[in-house]
């Protein structure tokens, strides 16, 4: 099931796909612009730790000059930098590059501690496309990449959907693609990770327990350009969604 | 700590002098090549979350680790500061600061948040905050936030910036250099006396 978390006539609404419109839990149904989208995850008592890889192509690792890492380069971010499906991000005046990055987003669905990657998807709740901009003018040598980077309000789209493990056959078999203005700009496929899900669930649980609705967003493969204010972006991934945004100034 | 919900923590590196001091000429060679410019932040997410006089697990692999005392500011709005807290931010010992600590800062247990929240009308100027270490009952180290190099108000106006805070979020002031190193078995306190006293004793992770 794709199942969404959007905003109809001021409510807020669990809802799911139904024949490309939204089935509300109350029975409406409602066409997909009707609504302003959230990101499809259930609100949390405690903040969501939310883990972003970088570097996790071969591809884009060779782009940005950097050695395919021995371990993974991840960083974290704060439960306000996501915004919804056909949301808009800021781009701040006056920088040179800000690029967008198509992400397969892993929701975690149980408490996990020490899990082996053979169990590893027993704690996988299910997926969904994240769109993990970047403002590179901000990259600094201390914590790279550092929050004011990474971290901007909004600046990670999540969405539209949050799309139950059991219908996805195979998550390192998906081709990602994003499209600038309907562009295709990037395009690449999550077998091409060099860490996999199962990998990194072992190697995080190891030393830090994830709980119910963490995400992992698992890095993003080369072609990230420059986008301007205006500009529409979707982010797509195989069998898990389309997920527009639109730079704002 | 009933009275705001907990949001999300932030970490602050670099922000004491004597942390730059520390690394001396290194700041400007590679990787760094240059001291920082904007805030340093990093995140303590809530598995890491240890209440005053809580246990903090030592991993088995691990057989120090390194306590950080600051205090954090508690949001009570995008601007509006609730009050000021203890902390103790643990982490392992690491040398590089070029990457993000998670697998070193970010184990379970290793936050220590001290039950205490005081405005800053009982907490006083965060400027001439002091703060006090004791292991096992010994003074190991004084920190002096009049050594902040971004003072509470100017790190919470350049950190929003770039992001927003909201109620219940914290940001911690930074931790000074000569962090005392602790093993399984001690116990560790953290004190100013309007924040009162964090205390944490640390374990060895079970076989």
């Amino acid at each position: 099931m794709k199942r969404a978390r959007v905003i109809h006539q001021g409510v807020v609404h669990n809802a799911t796909e139904r024949d490309g419109q939204l089935l509300l839990e109350d029975g409406t149904r409602v066409w997909q612009d009707q609504v302003t989208w959230l990101p499809p995850l259930a609100p949390l008592e405690r903040p969501r730790t939310i883990l972003a890889l970088g570097l996790n192509y071969a591809d884009h690792a060779k782009e940005l000059a950097f050695k395919a890492p021995e371990e993974p380069l991840v960083f974290l971010k704060g439960e306000r930098a996501l915004a919804g499906h056909r949301q808009s991000t800021r781009r701040p005046a006056g920088v040179q590059f800000m690029h967008y990055e198509c992400e397969l987003a892993v929701v975690i669905g149980q408490r996990a501690k020490k899990v082996k990657r053979d169990d590893a998807y027993d704690f996988v709740a299910g997926y969904s496309v994240a769109n993990d901009y970047a403002i590179r003018d901000y990259l600094e040598n201390w914590y790279r990449p550092n929050l004011r980077v990474k971290n901007r309000d909004g600046a990670t789209p999540l969405g539209p959907w949050l799309v139950d493990r059991e219908d996805i056959a195979d998550p390192m078999a998906l081709a990602l693609k994003t499209t600038v203005n309907g562009q295709v700009t990037q395009q690449g496929n999550t077998k091409d990770m060099i860490f996999g899900i199962p990998w990194l669930i072992e190697y995080f649980s190891g030393f830090m327990t994830l709980n119910p609705g963490d995400l992992i967003l698992t890095g993003t493969p080369d072609g990230v350009v420059d986008c301007q204010p205006g500009d529409v972006v979707v982010t797509e991934i195989e069998a898990v969604g389309a997920l527009m945004n639109t730079i704002g100034s | 700590m009933s009275v705001v919900k907990r949001g999300t923590v932030y970490g602050t590196l670099l922000n004491f002098r004597g942390e730059l001091d520390a690394l001396g000429p290194k700041v400007n060679e590679p990787p760094y090549k240059a001291p920082p410019q904007a805030p340093v932040l990093y995140v303590k997410p809530a598995n890491t979350w240890t209440e005053n006089g809580g246990t903090i697990v030592i991993p088995a692999h691990a057989g120090e680790v390194e306590v950080g005392a600051t205090v954090a500011m508690v949001m009570k709005s995008a601007h509006e500061i609730f009050g000021y807290v203890l902390m103790n931010d643990v982490q392992l010992p690491h040398e590089s600061l070029f990457r993000p600590p998670v697998k070193f800062n970010c184990l379970d247990g290793f936050l220590g948040i001290g039950d205490r929240i005081r405005a800053r009308n009982e907490a006083g100027d965060p400027a001439v905050f002091k703060l006090e270490v004791r292991v096992n009952g010994e003074l190991k180290q004084t920190v002096r936030f009049s050594q902040l190099l971004r003072p509470a108000d100017r790190l919470l106006a350049d950190v929003s910036e770039f992001m927003t805070l909201g109620e219940g979020d914290m940001l911690m002031l930074g931790c000074d250099a000569g962090r005392p190193r602790v093993r399984a078995g001690d116990r560790v306190e953290i004190k100013m006396p309007a924040l009162g006293t964090l205390t944490n004793t640390f374990v060895a992770e079970a076989a």
